[in-house]
């Protein structure tokens, strides 16, 4: 648990407790002021200016901002196969301290989550750490070989709510053509990890002058751009609901623009380090800057940038890889791709996006909570009467540097080391529960606190 | 100056290339010497680690390391790469743990002598990794013309064949450009890396005009398996539009030098005539190797380049470096 015992206890022993004092930020009901948020057995209650009324428990989040709970619809949790990276408990556990009440953990585990007992094995787990939801996302081929499709009513009806391949694209037209027409008939969300295999090749960063710098092969832009495109008409031809993983490139979110205006169902998500991280920082070779797709150069980051800003890009998700130091401690092109996000993405997503592009916190929420939840349809998203609560507290403010060390992710690879940024989770709340806070005052009534001593 | 690794030319000044130059030179004169012996890096050890097969360039590092005294191991891994940095890494880590005070390494991954220097308080000298830099090949070919022009500046150098895959054509375009020359790279387009003109070269993909006038024209070997990788249609296809042969060699300045790093593919990018022409300085490149190397592991170990204008040659010791 990410909270000491005895706020655990006073929190458990609620019957009412009182948030005061936010700023509340709920996109989808248009709300973007001070609110008072009253809750009543773990459900909400009321929500209103000012909330004069007595509870068990008063929370003061004075200086914070109190939005819908995060949700990470892009994580990898390792569990089974990996388990030195990453179990389900630490990446929840991970996830709880960066603000997310919700992940969806990809398949490209192993064995593969392509049965509905790896399934309902992997939210299982979850439920027993009870750090955050995790609603597994079902492979989309067997064994994510791009061939044969998996039972995707088996998947969904043991709690999958989309299928991907993520990790590999599906590369033959025609199976990907079979994916989409499938799973619509389930009405299930097929995410694309978009690439174009034959030009990526043996790639190992974007390719561009730092590439030819530094004698390493390159991966070109349009390798993204010409397999987002190809899911774009497959989605159009088989009216399935198509969402594209990790965006990086310019020309990937000027096709998801255009085809957006067309009226093509299709989302998109993009993590923090394309909207901090260029192609530059691989300089020294160091690997913790290899990830799947690359860093790409200045002009694709500010088109990522302004793809969040007009919400082309609908949501932000970090593409959580966790990798062993040793697995990393390697020559760049010998390493795995892959950065670890969920610890730093709230951080990293304020200090670029809000302090310095200046992109309002209403967007940044809205990627963050709102988004994912249209999407995935997996619950949240917003504050609702009577629903269980599920709530994140940050402050934009909060001055931190990024330590690694100090995560208590299993793994270390993070490309933020020494990062100074602004912005950090205070208090989370997922299904009524208390999953984390720091640094935020609890009041108890004198009744609660005889209760508990 | 103090040179502590020499990873590339891309972090040298100008300054730099022609200190290890002028350096040099004091040392081409041992190598006419009956006895070829300078007892300057006396009581060093250097290891020669080779993770990719290399004849010549092994041996050129060794005459070196000899010619100046030092005691020197070599191991190679040929055939299949190792996989993981964990090898390399442990690998060094021990032969440092012997007390080798230099590393010459030679890697198939580009930026390996950077991982390993950030682990090894031994000196790591890049004897090329993967098609990222080979200095020691751009500072003896820069020596060889040099020599045989008298000045680098105002030169027009002429880099054809397969850019994208040479780490020596990288390392020479730094050379080349820091020292004012003007540099062409010509070949067709699938063997170009992108936007390798902002390194400071002009990209020609016609061999004539890429050779008009040039004062030097470097070959670059042609792999075999180019074809195979479906870069280009044929060898034959080729020789006939980017070899130079005594057809298109005419193209260039008469007194143009024609420089090789080695080995060659006679009949592909080079016929057998112009290789061993009068114009070919080829031969001369490859024992200015062993001098440029000599003055590369003398100036890591610390020694003191001699002073620019000597014509008597200074005994030269290099103390051992701090801390040992």
């Amino acid at each position: 648990m990410t909270q000491t015992p005895e706020v655990a206890k006073l929190w458990g022993n609620a019957q009412t407790i009182l948030l005061k004092g936010a700023h509340l930020i709920d996109p989808e009901a248009a709300i973007d002021g001070p609110h008072d948020v009253f809750l009543r057995r773990g459900k909400v209650e009321a929500i209103a200016p000012q909330i004069a009324r007595e509870a068990d428990l008063t929370v003061r989040l004075d200086g914070c901002v109190l939005a819908p709970g995060f949700g990470d619809m892009h994580v990898h949790l390792r569990e089974p196969g990996d388990e030195d990276a990453e179990t389900i408990e630490s990446g929840t556990r991970a996830a709880a301290v960066g603000g997310f009440t919700r992940v969806a953990c990809m398949p490209n585990t192993k064995p593969a989550l392509d049965t509905g007992g790896m399934i309902e094995f992997v939210i299982q787990r979850a439920n027993a750490a009870g750090h955050a939801r995790v609603f597994p996302v079902g492979a989309a081929t067997r064994g994510r070989a791009g061939e044969e499709l998996t039972e995707m009513r088996e998947l969904q009806l043991a709690g999958a709510l989309a299928v991907s391949d993520d990790g590999n694209p599906v590369e033959n037209s025609r199976v990907m053509r079979r994916v989409l027409e499938y799973a619509r008939t389930w009405d299930l969300l097929v995410i694309s990890h978009a690439e174009d295999r034959d030009l990526v090749g043996t790639g190992v960063m974007h390719e561009g002058y730092w590439s030819t710098v530094l004698g390493l092969t390159g991966v070109p832009a349009a390798a993204e751009g010409i397999a987002v495109a190809r899911d774009v008409r497959l989605a159009e031809l088989t009216g399935a609901r198509l969402h594209i993983a990790h965006v990086s490139t310019r020309e990937a979110v000027e096709i998801l623009r255009a085809a957006k205006a067309r009226g093509v169902p299709v989302t998109a998500e993009t993590a923090p380090h394309y909207v901090a991280l260029t192609d530059e920082t691989i300089r020294e070779y160091d690997s913790v800057f290899r990830v799947n797709p690359p860093l790409r150069g200045e002009e694709d980051r500010r088109a990522v940038i302004e793809g969040l800003r007009d919400g082309t890009l609908d949501a932000i998700a970090t593409d959580h890889a966790p990798h062993t130091l040793v697995a990393k401690d390697a020559e760049f092109e010998a390493a795995p791709p892959g950065m670890i996000g969920l610890e730093s993405a709230l951080g990293v997503a304020l200090e670029v996006l809000h302090h310095r592009e200046g992109v309002p916190l209403t967007r940044i929420v809205d990627a963050l909570a709102a988004a994912p939840a249209r999407i995935l349809g997996w619950g949240g998203g917003r504050l609702r009467l009577g629903e269980d609560a599920d709530l994140t507290a940050f402050d934009p403010q909060a001055a931190w540097t990024i330590d690694p060390e100090a995560f208590v992710s299993r793994s270390r690879n993070c490309p933020f080391r020494g990062w100074r940024v602004r912005g950090r989770a205070r208090m989370v709340v997922a299904g009524g529960r208390l999953t984390h806070e720091e640094g935020v005052e609890f009041a108890p009534s004198e009744r609660l606190l005889a209760q508990v001593v | 100056m103090a040179l502590e690794n020499l990873i590339g030319i891309e972090e040298l000044s100008a300054e730099d290339i022609l200190t290890v130059l002028d350096t040099a030179r004091t040392f081409r004169e041992v190598l006419d010497r009956p006895i070829k012996k300078v007892p300057a890096l006396r009581g060093i050890t250097v290891c020669n680690a080779f993770y990719e097969a290399s004849t010549r360039t092994r041996v050129s590092f060794e005459l070196a390391e000899k010619r100046l005294s030092a005691d020197t191991i070599n191991f190679s891994v040929s055939g299949s790469s190792v996989s993981k940095g964990e090898s390399l890494r442990d690998t060094i880590q021990n032969i440092e743990a012997m007390k080798v005070d230099v590393v010459v390494l030679r890697h198939w991954a580009s930026g390996a002598p950077r991982f390993l220097a950030r682990y090894v308080k031994a000196r790591v000298v890049n004897a090329g990794d993967g098609q990222h830099e080979h200095p020691t090949q751009a500072l003896l070919d820069l020596y060889t013309i040099r020599e045989k022009k008298g000045r680098i500046a105002g030169l027009k150098v002429a880099i054809v064949g397969d850019i994208r895959h040479s780490r020596v054509a990288r390392s020479n375009i730094w050379g080349l450009s820091k020292l004012g020359a003007e540099v062409r790279l010509v070949a067709p387009y699938t063997l170009l890396p992108v936007e390798i003109e902002r390194m400071g070269a002009r990209v020609v993909t016609d061999l004539e005009e890429g050779l008009r006038g040039v004062d030097v024209v470097y070959l670059l070997r042609l792999q075999l398996e180019r074809q195979k990788g479906g870069f280009l249609p044929s060898l034959r296809e080729y020789a006939l539009t980017f070899g130079l042969d005594r057809h298109s060699a005419r193209w260039a300045s008469p007194d143009a030098l024609i420089m090789h790093p080695g080995p060659m593919n006679r009949g592909v990018e080079i016929q057998p005539d112009i290789a061993d022409g009068p114009h070919s300085v080829i031969l001369e490149q490859v024992a200015n190797g062993v001098a440029v190397r000599m003055a590369v592991l003398f100036l890591v170990s610390g020694g003191q380049p001699p002073e620019p204008i000597s014509p008597v040659t200074p005994v030269l010791m290099a103390p051992h470096p701090a801390g040992r």
